[in-house]
């Protein structure tokens, strides 16, 4: 093909990403937003079978290798629940910078010793990066599905070994830079995986979304690099695109939870073990039954829903609607309150309620629902802990302080729907649990949503 | 202007570019926001076919096609787990109507 030709098609599929972007940041284009990426991937795809001055051997592996993809990629995307969907986005992640670190390392051994300084200083960022975002995305995975605990992992000495992986992963750098070859390149590629998992392993479960939007960022940067290694325009704007607009992603995250992104990060240098409180809970809860929740409801004039996490591993946003809709025709007033992290994710929750089709309307999100909590008489906590948690605001150096909550303490009656005692995610009790106007209803949510809404149809 | 100075300059307009288009974006979206950025940076799959086609020794080949794999999970499952999100906004605004 004409290189003017191919250059300009590739414009096209850039501008599309851009594109992609700006619609996915309103609800409106958002969709149209998606597609019109997915349009500008495909064109860049098809367009490098084409690529002027290409040697274009290895056809039928390229294709095969493509078609396998699709058929690992494809089904997983389909099938997974959609409470298990921010490990998979996880993944994806860590699956692109691994190919990142792949491909900068083949361009790398090709080049030999015709490579440019420059060009060898991308490698280095592109293969330490990609390598850290591949590990550190493992393990995040691994946390979100819970087959490894959710909780901060510290161990003595773990900044030093932090400290020390570092400074050996800087020198490998070094040494690839000044002297080249497959094998300071290969041991600076194991080092980075390695700072990638012990980077990752402090951090605790309520920070990990922020960390997956991070090594996102970090994957849009090394595909950027790699883009200069190859001279590939197209993969230097996407890359940096997603780099640029990941970092800012990732600040708004952290602001919604009241982290500081610096403390997030930097967790794994000054995280110290934390001891244990050997003390078992002996103080006594309030526990009620369905038809006791179901009379607190019935009598309300409002009542506020707080999902949390536990509504979406039962899968039961169906039946809440079901409660909600039948409170309204009883000329209650409902409104779901959003904690804008509630869930695994920012933004999780309004995806799982808008998949049982409720109303965009009830959705009030944390500062607008906070100043009427005073006038609600119940609220429903269905499967939320920590983002409800008053020891956000009163027990400085716990790991959610400062963190903004939803208030309900300051209505009548709060009803917590939980499985158990367990603390939440970020693993902190909750004294609220012990509150003289909390009734908790133990079981799983979604059966104990179903007594609750038929108790209520008997009354 | 050199070649490299020609990259640098779309490098640093496009950081700019990917502030801006997300500067406003609305918690709710966060979610969708991130894996559609996510399945961009799948494109990558462009750098790892053009290595794969040019590749030298069985080594080179054999990585390359592994990057290829890689990217291509990224790329087509992160469009799909993006679409799928979304379409539940979608489902919504019918029900409205």
């Amino acid at each position: 093909m004409n290189r003017n030709l191919y250059d300009l098609l590739g414009l096209i599929a850039a501008v599309c990403f851009i594109l992609a972007l700006k619609g996915l940041s309103s609800p409106k284009s958002a969709r149209r937003g998606n597609i019109i990426g997915a349009i500008g991937a495909t064109l860049g795809t098809i367009l490098v079978f084409w690529a002027p001055g290409g040697q274009h051997k290895n056809l039928l592996p390229i294709l095969g290798a493509i078609a396998f993809g699709v058929l690992v990629g494809v089904p997983a995307a389909r099938r997974i629940q959609m409470t298990q969907m921010p490990q998979l986005v996880a993944l994806f992640n860590g699956v692109g910078g691994g190919a990142a670190a792949l491909v900068s390392t083949v361009e790398y051994l090709r080049l030999g010793s015709d490579a440019t300084t420059a060009k060898i200083l991308a490698t280095v960022f592109t293969v330490v990066v990609g390598c850290v975002s591949f590990s550190g995305s493992i393990i995040t995975f691994l946390k979100l599905q819970e087959i490894m605990t959710t909780r901060p992992v510290v161990f003595p000495g773990g900044r030093f070994v932090i400290a020390a992986t570092l400074a050996a992963l800087l020198g490998s750098a070094g040494w690839v830079i000044n002297s080249g070859g497959t094998k300071p390149l290969v041991i600076m590629g194991l080092l980075a995986l390695a700072f990638g998992v012990l980077f990752v392993l402090p951090v605790g479960g309520a920070d990990v979304p922020i960390v997956i939007s991070l090594l996102n960022a970090f994957t849009g940067l090394t595909v950027a690099a790699s883009g200069y290694v190859l001279q590939a325009t197209l993969l230097i704007v996407a890359g940096t695109l997603v780099g640029a607009s990941g970092t800012i992603l990732t600040r708004l995250m952290a602001a919604a939870m009241g982290r500081s992104l610096f403390g997030t990060l930097f967790g794994a240098f000054t995280a110290k073990p934390q001891e244990s409180s050997g003390a078992t809970e002996t103080r006594s809860v309030k526990s009620g039954s369905a038809d006791d929740v179901a009379i607190l409801l019935n009598y309300a004039q409002r009542v506020v829903i707080v999902p949390g996490f536990g509504l979406a591993v039962a899968q039961a946003q169906h039946t809440v609607r079901e409660l909600a809709d039948l409170l309204t025709s009883k000329g209650v007033d409902v409104a779901y309150g959003i904690h804008p992290v509630a869930g695994r994710m920012p933004g999780h929750m309004n995806v799982l309620l808008a998949e049982a089709n409720v109303p965009y309307e009830q959705l009030v999100e944390m500062e607008e629902v906070n100043p009427t909590f005073p006038q609600t008489d119940v609220v429903l906590v269905v499967g939320a802990n920590d983002v409800v948690n008053p020891a956000a605001k009163t027990t400085p150096g716990c790991p959610i302080y400062g963190m903004p909550i939803l208030d309900v303490a300051q209505a009548g009656n709060v009803i917590f729907l939980k499985r158990s005692m367990r603390p939440g995610f970020a693993g902190i009790e909750n004294e609220l649990l012990y509150d003289a106007k909390t009734t908790l209803l133990f079981g799983d949510a979604k059966d104990s949503l179903t007594k609750v809404v038929s108790a209520l149809k008997a009354l | 202007m050199s070649n490299g100075l020609a990259l640098l300059s779309i490098f640093v307009l496009s950081v700019f570019v990917g502030f801006e288009v997300v500067a406003k974006v609305s918690t709710t979206l966060h979610t969708p926001l991130m894996s559609g950025a996510n399945a961009i940076h799948g494109i990558i799959l462009v750098g790892a076919i053009s290595v794969a086609s040019n590749a030298t020794s069985t080594l080179s080949t054999a990585l390359s096609i592994a990057a290829i794999i890689l990217a291509t999970i990224n790329m087509v499952g992160g469009f799909v787990v993006t679409d799928r999100m979304l379409e539940m906004f979608k489902g919504k605004k019918k029900e409205v109507k």
